[in-house]
């Protein structure tokens, strides 16, 4: 083996510490053959996944060329989608994407962290590790059982009682009781889905925070609650944003579920009890028997659409976590 | 470590195995969901009859036509017959072959109103505009007298995903309302003026039966199985008419009198005393000429049979056997084929 590790000096008694960066950068040529390759095929491995997405994206926009160059930039500004009269537009699928998915974070994001909160802070150590398996075999069930739960269970439990109530709420929101087949029952059923994540991350980034910053807080006389604020959830805000990063990336690609529950109206209302539709939702349903190229390439163009979406929110979220981050060190 | 003669005797098993499979003639077809449990009793008895696998993807007409058009199944089946300009697109030629027909039924839920409601097409096309948005209507106690209908909100269910029950059922709304026609018009997906969606015959179905005051369509196999309200529909001479066996084979017979050669017709709204308004053929699409000769002859063989003995399994599943005139032209336009 070459001699290409230094041990830097340490005091007698100590193990010496491998170092190998520095001399990585300086002496690559002086490497086994072995490492070199087994660097070359690590790079490649991890070069393949932005090339796979890169791929994606210009399938979809070659797929999708017909649809812009027939509708033009009325595509992204219209809520009409006609396949008889081939006129399309994205605006109300993307509304119902992101409004679903917006109510699934405000559903799973406080009681997630609530959950996890709970199990690291307030549950007997013995228990915790059943507390926690409870929520995760949430996350086994698989989303098409999710979505006949909420078509069969969840729409008529929210027609029949939660939404006669809903509607006495004063404001845009809440205006007219509908089936139960609304925007809110499938960010409310997103929003159960996602909560095993968000809960599991949260958990993570709760025990890793160590005992003696709690230790710290009580012993300087603030109260359970306090201390818990101050110790535990302050310095985990970049953690918590993360969980709800990942949530948000399954909630805006949910389809099955969705596409139950949401009522399938492409229309844009601020009305959470009306039906709507989201663009995994209308790619699942129509993809199978559209027939024209027109509708086919619109199809395409909706899947072209979710991903530049979902590609943009997660980029925003790691700044944001990476502004917060950088914050919280200051 | 398995002995020189295991191993060859391993190898001999997977040849036996291999070679058998290879030997057993299988076809492969996609498309309508609409024919699926007709189809897949007809394939599981024709395999028990004359052993060739047939193995059936129910993705949806649409999708059947793409297949068929990039080879990748030997025959296809939808509800909307090919236009033109898909049927250039399959390599040879493509033959429509009327497999069976059904019926679309307009079912409801509302409280205190038994089955057998009474809507014509005008009514019917403005309650899926959204024009008349509640049961106590005039329009539809007019039609009604003697029914008490109550104040309720009307709660139309459409399809949210393609399907040829949309396409059949949209063909007749387009011919009885030009109101409709200009609006919305007919196809497997359309922009609906009005209503939630549901994904699926049985979708429909369940929402329809949970929400007071919902109307949709389903095919006439799940409003029977699921014991659902329907309604009487006027047919083009006038009388009320209920889905059935019956009422769909007479509508069938109305439309033979000038079926065109290649059988692609709708025959929504339909003439005759008893014919129900909303229905139509599922057919079978084939290559006009198919390369392979032995996967032809067990198409054509399979084809044959469905005419003779899958039409008498038809009515036990709530399909309509086609009318016996109708089955011998098929069995002539079956003949054509070449392989």
């Amino acid at each position: 083996m070459s001699s290409t590790v230094t041990t830097p000096e340490t005091s007698p008694g100590s193990a010496p510490a491998p170092s190998f960066g520095n001399n990585l950068k300086a002496s690559r040529s002086a490497l086994p053959s072995g490492d070199r390759v087994f660097e070359g095929l690590v790079a490649g491995a991890a070069g393949v996944i932005p090339l796979l997405a890169a791929a994606m994206l210009l399938l979809l926009a070659v797929a999708s060329w017909t649809c812009f160059q027939e509708q033009g930039f009325g595509f992204f500004t219209t809520q009409d989608w006609d396949p008889v009269k081939e006129h399309f537009g994205m605006l109300a699928f993307a509304y119902g994407t992101l409004a679903s998915s917006a109510i699934a974070l405000l559903t799973a994001g406080p009681i997630g962290v609530g959950i996890a909160l709970a199990i690291t802070e307030f549950t007997k150590p013995k228990y915790r590790e059943i507390a926690a398996w409870v929520v995760e075999t949430l996350s086994a069930i698989p989303s098409v059982i999710f979505g006949l739960w909420g078509m069969f269970v969840m729409a008529p439990f929210m027609r029949a009682h939660i939404e006669p109530l809903l509607v006495h709420i004063p404001g845009p929101f809440f205006r007219e009781a509908g089936t139960g087949l609304s925007l809110l029952t499938a960010g409310l059923v997103v929003g159960i889905m996602i909560l095993p994540t968000v809960m599991a991350v949260c958990r993570e980034v709760f025990n890793a925070i160590p005992i003696s910053m709690r230790e710290s807080a009580l012993a300087l006389g603030s109260t359970r609650w306090e201390a818990v604020r101050l110790a535990v959830l302050a310095p985990s805000t970049p953690g918590i944003i993360g969980a709800l990063i990942l949530g948000m990336g399954r909630a805006l690609g949910e389809t099955m579920a969705v596409t139950m529950v949401i009522g399938n109206r492409a229309e844009i209302s601020t009305n959470l009890l009306a039906p709507s539709d989201s663009l995994a939702s209308a790619i699942a349903n129509q993809f199978a028997e559209a027939a024209s190229p027109g509708h086919l390439s619109a199809l395409a163009a909706l899947g072209f659409v979710l991903f530049l979406i979902t590609m943009l929110l997660n980029m925003a979220a790691r700044l944001l976590v990476w502004a917060v981050a950088n914050r919280v060190r200051h | 470590m398995m002995t020189p003669l295991k191993k060859a005797g391993l190898a001999a098993a997977l040849l036996v195995g291999f070679a058998s499979q290879m030997s057993a003639l299988s076809l492969n077809g996609a498309g309508s969901t609409f024919i699926y449990p007709l189809a897949s009793k007809w394939f599981y008895s024709y395999q028990q009859d004359k052993g060739v696998e047939i193995n059936y993807q129910s993705i949806g007409s649409g999708a059947g036509i793409q297949q068929l058009q990039s080879q990748t199944v030997d025959f296809g089946a939808t509800d909307a017959f090919m236009t033109e300009e898909q049927m250039s697109a399959v390599q040879g030629g493509v033959i429509h072959l009327p497999a069976t027909m059904g019926a679309v039924a307009v079912v409801y839920n509302v409280a205190g109103v038994d089955t057998g409601l009474k809507l014509d097409g005008s009514t019917l096309s403005k309650i899926f505009l959204g024009t008349i948005s509640n049961w106590n209507d005039p329009a539809i106690a007019a039609l009604n007298s003697g029914v008490s209908l109550p104040d309720l909100k009307i709660t139309v269910v459409h399809r949210a995903d393609g399907s040829g029950t949309t396409s059949i059922f949209t063909d007749y709304l387009t011919k009885v309302s030009t109101a409709w026609a200009t609006t919305a018009g007919h196809s497997t997906a359309i922009k609906w003026p009005a209503g939630v969606g549901a994904k699926g015959n049985e979708a429909v179905a369940g929402v329809v039966r949970q929400v007071n005051g919902a109307i949709g369509y389903v095919e006439f196999a799940y409003a029977i199985q699921t014991k659902m309200a329907y309604a009487k529909l006027k047919n083009k001479a006038g009388a009320y008419i209920d889905p059935s066996m019956d009422s769909v084979s007479k509508a069938a017979e109305g439309a033979l009198r000038r079926m065109p050669e290649d059988f692609r017709v709708s025959f929504t709204n339909a003439s005759g005393e008893e014919s129900y308004p909303i229905c139509g053929f599922t057919w079978f699409l084939v290559p006009a000429k198919i390369a392979d000769h032995a996967k032809g002859q067990a198409l054509v063989d399979f084809l044959n049979w469905s005419m003779d003995e899958g039409q008498k399994m038809a009515p036990s599943l709530n399909y309509a056997a086609l009318p016996d005139s109708l089955v011998e032209k098929v069995k002539a336009k079956i003949a054509t084929i070449q392989f």
